[in-house]
């Protein structure tokens, strides 16, 4: 009795000075948190902050914080100097065809890897684990050598057609990796009832991937809004611009328009952000779900 | 009667599908396993064979896109050893990957671990430290040559406000590296939500079990956490390489390559190479030279850091 009950005094005392360092700890992990943010937000609000000014006082040291006189002009100069609402429009098809080519083929390779045992299947997976640790740099080159003899050059079908052949290694892995967190007692009941395997994939397994395919999309739309190497090398004709280029040859033609460029700059990454956070619910659990493991 | 089944047998559907029939199941089975695929197989004979072959004949050739290759043997690859600005070009790409992947490996861990604790307004945190990491190339390049500006840039701003030098990050090729790096770390997020999936993957149990054995905070990090993280650090640390050996737009639009090379990464080169200069040949012995470093490299990852990795379900 004496016995146990020192043994809990033990463990009450040390309960307490646990407990101090907790708070410690836990004062520390706040403070970090909001240093950080901040880090984090001011390049944003100095990107914000610079693209309302006037063109004199962005030259101004010390830097106003708040700009004054309130410059929301500089949007409009910015967005009709150039044919923003064209290179709008040739991103949005470059990236809905990428984001249809992608959610669809991958997740019908990433069934055949993940579902299908058949001789030759790990062979072929190796290959796909492979091309993800190679980055489509090396193959820029030749690349545009037969592209060009396919007189597909000045035209989207580079950016595009080749998206359709898998949807790329990364998407093929997750959804795979997602395929194999679904029971296969399902698709066994679908069988019985006489589903055929493409049945399977697309009744069954599709539906229920959504949190998956909902990411890969996303990753794919920013990837295809985001790229500027691959519009860059195949696009000649202002009129094909995707908006990366249009920015980048805006910056190059506005050089110290700092302002501008800044508006600009604000105007692409805001649909960026707003899409983030329409789809981030999907996104996170996505990743998490997905797991990224073995 | 006989006329309609020697009509039906001559669609190809019914012959096809009688064919179909005579399979064994594990023939169906690798027929459909293949079918599924094909897309994939297609698309790396076509996309990655085919130019990897074009990339491989145009090594012995010399080749301005306009007249016809000529056939130069082996002499791109004597100008490969003895070429100073693609010395350069490896020299720039190597420091710049062997101090931002640790830096921001060891940053996006740090992060991941601050936002995986539990307060209230947690979430409005985690987007925060995405952000950076979904801003647009393009976007973020003219931002940070903004920032990094030496009359009126915010970074200097600071640094002045505490009675620093006035630094010219983008002009002094001592600074510019730490420029680089400093955007590239501020850009971790994606590898940070990587790592917090980790870290929320971890069964509760062993911290309470590590606990009951007396274990300290720097005890668990060390000997639970870690353990348990190790696929997805080295899952991150194989990715930031192979990220940092392809950075190109900050380089062509923040720098242009510059001061004094400084910048030069080697995809840049390779595009300037393929693309400014014309040299079709020598830019696909360059393309053949980042090939053979990230095999290298991988090859490495894979051997040292890949077998001290810890698996849950190995062969899974």
């Amino acid at each position: 009795m004496g016995f146990s009950e020192r043994s809990t005094d033990f463990i009450d005392s040390k309960r307490v000075a646990k407990s101090r360092t907790d708070i410690f700890f836990h004062w520390l992990t706040l403070f970090l948190l909001v240093f950080f943010a901040v880090v984090m937000i001011t390049p944003f609000l100095w990107l914000l902050s610079s693209s309302l000014k006037t063109q004199i006082n962005i030259f101004q040291f010390p830097p106003q914080l708040i700009p004054d006189p309130f410059m929301p002009q500089n949007y409009v100069y910015a967005l009709t100097y150039k044919p923003f609402g064209l290179y709008f429009r040739n991103t949005l098809i470059v990236a809905g065809l990428n984001v249809l080519a992608v959610v669809f083929t991958s997740s019908f390779c990433a069934y055949g890897f993940a579902r299908m045992r058949f001789p030759g299947r790990d062979f072929w997976f190796g290959i796909v684990m492979a091309t993800l640790f190679l980055p489509y740099a090396i193959l820029l080159v030749p690349s545009f050598i037969i592209f060009s003899r396919l007189g597909w050059v000045d035209t989207f079908l580079p950016l595009v057609v080749p998206q359709f052949f898998g949807g790329g290694a990364f998407n093929i892995f997750l959804m795979r990796q997602f395929f194999r967190t679904i029971p296969e007692e399902i698709a066994d009941a679908a069988r019985i009832d006489g589903c055929s395997e493409f049945g399977v994939y697309w009744r069954i397994m599709l539906p229920l991937s959504k949190p998956a395919l909902i990411t890969i999309a996303i990753f794919t739309f920013l990837f295809a809004w985001n790229d500027l190497i691959g519009p860059m090398t195949y696009l000649r004709s202002p009129d094909n611009f995707t908006i990366a280029v249009g920015l980048a040859s805006f910056r190059s033609q506005t050089d110290i328009h700092w302002d501008l460029q800044l508006a600009a700059s604000t105007a692409v990454t805001l649909p960026v952000i707003v899409l983030f956070f329409l789809a981030q619910r999907y996104f996170i659990q996505g990743v998490v779900m997905t797991g990224l493991k073995g | 009667m006989t006329s309609l089944t020697a009509k039906r047998e001559a669609e190809p559907g019914f012959w096809l599908s009688r064919q179909y029939n005579r399979l064994t199941l594990k023939q169906r089975r690798t027929l459909m396993g293949y079918l599924f695929i094909m897309p994939f197989i297609l698309g790396f004979l076509v996309w990655w064979l085919g130019p990897a072959m074009v990339a491989g004949y145009l090594t012995v050739h010399k080749w301005n896109f306009l007249s016809a290759p000529r056939f130069i043997g082996l002499a791109h690859f004597e100008k490969l050893v003895s070429d100073p600005i693609l010395a350069q070009s490896l020299k720039v790409t190597i420091v710049f990957s062997a101090i931002s992947v640790p830096l921001g490996l060891v940053f996006a861990f740090f992060l991941a671990s601050l936002i995986n604790s539990k307060f209230r307004f947690i979430a409005i945190f985690r987007t925060i430290y995405f952000l950076p990491s979904i801003v647009p190339a393009v976007a973020n390049a003219i931002l940070w040559a903004w920032l990094f500006n030496t009359e009126f840039g915010l970074i200097n701003y600071i640094i002045r406000a505490f009675g620093g030098p006035k630094i010219g990050w983008l002009q002094d090729p001592n600074w510019v590296m730490l420029a680089f790096v400093i955007l590239t770390v501020w850009g971790v997020g994606g590898s940070m939500i990587i790592f917090l999936a980790g870290l929320q993957g971890i069964p509760q149990i062993f911290y309470e079990a590590a606990e009951i054995d007396g274990a300290g905070r720097w005890q668990r990090l060390l000997h639970v956490t870690l353990p348990m993280m190790s696929p997805i650090i080295f899952f991150n640390l194989v990715i930031g390489f192979i990220n940092s050996f392809q950075v190109f737009v900050s380089a062509l639009l923040i720098t242009d390559g510059g001061p004094q090379r400084a910048t030069l990464f080697l995809v840049l080169h390779i595009w300037r190479t393929a693309f400014s200069s014309q040299k079709m040949g020598y830019a696909s012995v360059l393309s053949w030279l980042l090939f053979a470093i990230l095999m290298l490299l991988s090859f490495f990852v894979f051997r040292y850091i890949g077998s001290r990795v810890y698996y849950e379900n190995p062969g899974e």
